[in-house]
């Protein structure tokens, strides 16, 4: 569904992907682990145009998206919940929701929104206050939320653990599942979460410095030395 | 009294003017941090296709007033947007992603060559108006007088006002506007083109400033080239003093200065007016940095 390959993305003169290669099949949900400044949401970003990448390719169903701007992706049918959330503080929780469903078939509108809002059931309590008001979970739910609102057909998740207490960790990962399983949607996540994220995953890669160094389903990597030593153990 | 309510009106009315041309300052600033110094010339502009269009709606016979300043009305939203649109794309897209100091000369320069151009195409000489809409209401035995014009400024900047504070609030063109000047990298993730929205802005806050040239053409019924520096300092000085990135704030600064502006004429004498306008400008920004209606930059996110 997905395909990167050979992408290279530079901040300046500051080389951030190195050449990295992956590949996401449809219904799949993938997480790519590795630590901080590997490079994760700078792959999220680049899928997205933004930074955009200086060498290699990238296609969506077929379809080559390295050079198409950034707005018009989501009409593809990519959504992403980028790191930090991102939210409109300024908005309503409401109009938050109304962001993410600008590309959607008109009159989806009250459908999706009951979906996100039985999916995460907080947002439909706070649907009038700023949302900039709310906690980290609350507005990671609202981010993700958004991202669903444009009915896409591949989701891009960036750290939706971070920094949020475990019980909600465990709500959100579910939230994850659940659409996955429910709505065949595709999900590629990255996280620090590496526990958590190669157990729900059905296949999982590990980037090191700027390239992929590891691939495999989740059980494997969940149980490869390496990986454990490096992400696993000592961080729970 | 009466005095203080001939007053009253003379600065609600130069106050909804300023306020008008205050928004274009205001939601430029909000969506892309920069002051388009231009802007003033945006509104002297729009005070000329006004003048343009009544001349040639005269030549062709129209002379039924209401016609004739509804085609005016639209005519000069419609050019001046146009203007508006043309110069965020000349001037102010090749440098977004340029150091902030680039954008802002390149608005001076703007400014100064909309002057001369104006200047070149219809003359130094200021250009006088017959009055279209002559005559006063008068209140309490003729001891107040308003004129239509001003009353027509009052009310129509109202209703646009209203308008506008709906289709900034209500619609989803207004609310990927807000989410722009919240997000941009976001609102594109979303499938805002940014770089459209950016330019409805521009031509929106044309359209309000080619209103407010419009309007000081009917009640003074004389332009120059040079009228946009002036009511353009003291728009944006209403935008600052309202609050710079906050649309009741432009409308409340504007309504502010023209109050101090009228009622200062119109007890010491109208030769100090500017002085005791920027001071109470400095005296705000001393104990109010934000301005009236402003928020604080930082924000907890």
């Amino acid at each position: 569904m997905l395909k990167v390959s050979g992408v290279h993305t530079f901040y300046g003169a500051i080389e951030a992907l190195k050449g990295v290669d992956i590949e996401i099949g449809a219904g799949e949900i993938v997480s790519l682990i590795g630590a901080n400044g590997a490079g994760k949401s700078t792959l999220l970003m680049t899928i997205c145009g933004s930074p955009r990448a200086r060498m290699g390719r990238i296609t969506f169903e077929g379809q080559d998206i390295t050079q198409m701007p950034t707005y018009e992706l989501v009409r593809l049918g990519i959504a992403q919940s980028p790191e930090g959330r991102r939210i409109f503080p300024r908005m309503s929780v409401l109009e938050n929701l109304q962001m993410g469903s600008i590309t959607a078939k008109p009159g989806s509108f009250a459908n999706e929104l009951e979906r996100v809002l039985t999916l995460f059931p907080r947002l439909k309590e706070r649907i009038s206050q700023r949302a900039g008001t709310m906690s980290g979970g609350e507005q990671q739910m609202l981010a993700i939320g958004r991202a669903l609102m444009s009915q896409p057909r591949l989701l891009l998740l960036d750290e939706p653990s971070l920094g949020l207490a475990p019980l909600v960790v465990k709500q959100i990962f579910q939230a994850v599942k659940d659409i996955n399983r429910e709505q065949k949607m595709t999900v590629f996540m990255v996280e620090q979460n590496a526990f958590h994220a190669l157990k729900l995953a059905h296949r999982g890669y590990v980037m090191v410095n700027g390239k992929v160094t590891m691939s495999g389903t989740g059980a494997e990597l969940l149980a490869n030395e390496e990986v454990r030593s490096a992400y696993l153990e000592g961080g729970h | 009294m009466e005095y203080f309510l001939q007053q009253l009106i003379n600065g609600l009315s130069l106050g909804a003017i300023y306020g008008l041309i205050a928004i274009g300052y205001t939601m430029v600033y909000g969506i892309i941090g920069m002051i388009n110094f231009a802007h003033g010339e945006i509104y002297m502009i729009g005070a000329f296709v006004a003048l343009i269009t009544f001349l040639a709606i005269g030549s062709l016979g129209i002379t039924w007033v209401p016609l004739a300043l509804l085609v005016m009305l639209v005519a000069s939203m419609l050019f001046t947007a146009v203007y508006g649109w043309t110069v965020e794309r000349i001037a102010y897209r090749p440098l977004r992603s340029s150091p902030r100091l680039a954008p802002l000369i390149s608005a001076i320069g703007m400014s100064i060559f909309l002057q001369n151009y104006v200047q070149i195409l219809q003359g130094a000489r200021s250009k006088p108006l017959q009055p279209i809409l002559p005559g006063n209401l008068t209140l309490m035995d003729g001891a107040v007088s308003v004129s239509y014009v001003r009353l027509a400024t009052i009310i129509i900047t109202i209703a646009l006002m209203y308008g506008f504070t709906q289709l900034i609030t209500r619609t989803s063109l207004g609310r990927a506007q807000r989410a722009c000047e919240q997000d941009k990298k976001m609102a594109s993730l979303l499938g805002v083109n940014v770089d459209r929205v950016i330019s409805l802005t521009f031509v929106m806050g044309a359209a309000l400033a080619a209103v407010a040239g419009m309007m000081v053409l009917l009640i003074y019924g004389v332009i120059d080239f040079y009228i946009g520096f002036l009511a353009g300092v003291k728009a944006f000085t209403a935008a600052v003093l309202g609050g710079i990135g906050s649309l009741p704030g432009a409308m409340l600064g504007g309504v502010v200065i023209g109050l101090i502006e009228a009622f200062w004429s119109g007890y010491m004498g109208s030769e100090w007016k500017d002085v005791a306008t920027f001071t109470i400008l400095v005296l705000v920004l001393i104990f109010r940095p934000t301005g009236l209606l402003g928020r604080p930059e930082i924000e907890k996110v």
